[in-house]
């Protein structure tokens, strides 16, 4: 793992946070769009706040593609969840919303996991792949054995 | 007869996104490490090849499936249900099915790391 590795998972964190909490202020600032009111959804892509939060999860589904191209699902997912962390801390930080005892610890589990799964290897070597026809094209894992 | 809804969504939801996750991790694999390929062939080769994996676009669907599944579930259900209940169940169930299907060593470490992160969300979400 390198530092530019760990900058891309960072970046599936941030950019999957702000993007999800710009779309969700931009849909409420819209209020209610229906199916029925076809033209209202089409106009959503151009308020401010909607079109950033479409531009930076695409900006996170380009980070997540990449990480999944050099590691393992299951290190990327659980690696790549403090961002439910980062959201209260931002409530908490900015908008002095009170964290209740149970949400803190649900922080320091999150926390916790994060920390187990990125201590561990990123990526299963192809020989481990056992019974794995696909493990010979695989050239994520072939590079780790090499 | 709400909540019988709510249960369905949340179950479609973690079986479109697991599903969607392995296709898309499986497909990355294939093309292999998008950076060294950048480098040699440029950026837009490598976009181009991961458009050809034939897995891609069936992972993205499934992706696009759950999100859907999790619009129509919030419709049915609470917020507190559906978000918490989906989110870390499908840390669970994707660790099953990468160790299943993608064949990846998904040891100890990981399975704790999988389990804490779904209590945390848990925890958070109610």
């Amino acid at each position: 793992m390198t530092f530019r590795k760990y900058l891309v998972l960072a970046g599936i964190t941030v950019f999957s946070t702000a993007g999800d909490s710009l779309l969700a202020r931009g849909m409420k600032e819209l209020g209610n769009v229906s199916l029925h009111n076809f033209s209202g959804l089409l106009l959503a892509v151009v308020h401010p706040s909607v079109t950033a939060g479409i531009l930076l999860l695409l900006a996170f589904f380009a980070c997540y593609m990449s990480a999944l191209s050099w590691a393992d699902l299951t290190y990327v997912l659980p690696a790549t969840s403090l961002g439910y962390v980062l959201v209260a801390l931002i409530a908490h930080f900015s908008f002095h919303e009170v964290i209740s005892p149970e949400r803190w610890l649900g922080i320091g589990l999150i926390a916790a996991g994060v920390g187990f799964v990125a201590a561990g290897p990123s990526v299963t070597p192809s020989h481990q792949r056992r019974g794995s026809r696909d493990a010979d094209r695989d050239s994520v894992s072939q590079e780790v054995d090499s | 007869m709400n909540e019988l809804y709510a249960w369905a969504a949340i179950g479609i939801i973690i079986l479109a996104s697991t599903t969607g996750d392995v296709l898309l991790s499986y497909s990355m694999k294939r093309v292999g490490d998008v950076e060294k390929l950048g480098k040699r062939r440029g950026m837009l080769a490598v976009v181009g090849r991961v458009l050809r994996t034939p897995t891609f676009a069936p992972g993205l669907v499934a992706m696009g499936v759950a999100f859907y599944s999790l619009l129509f579930g919030l419709s049915w259900g609470n917020l507190s249900l559906v978000v918490p209940a989906s989110a870390s169940l499908t840390f669970v169930a994707n660790a099953l099915a990468a160790r299943i299907f993608l064949h990846e060593s998904v040891g100890r470490r990981r399975w704790i790391a999988a389990l804490l992160v779904a209590c945390g969300v848990v925890l958070m979400a109610v």
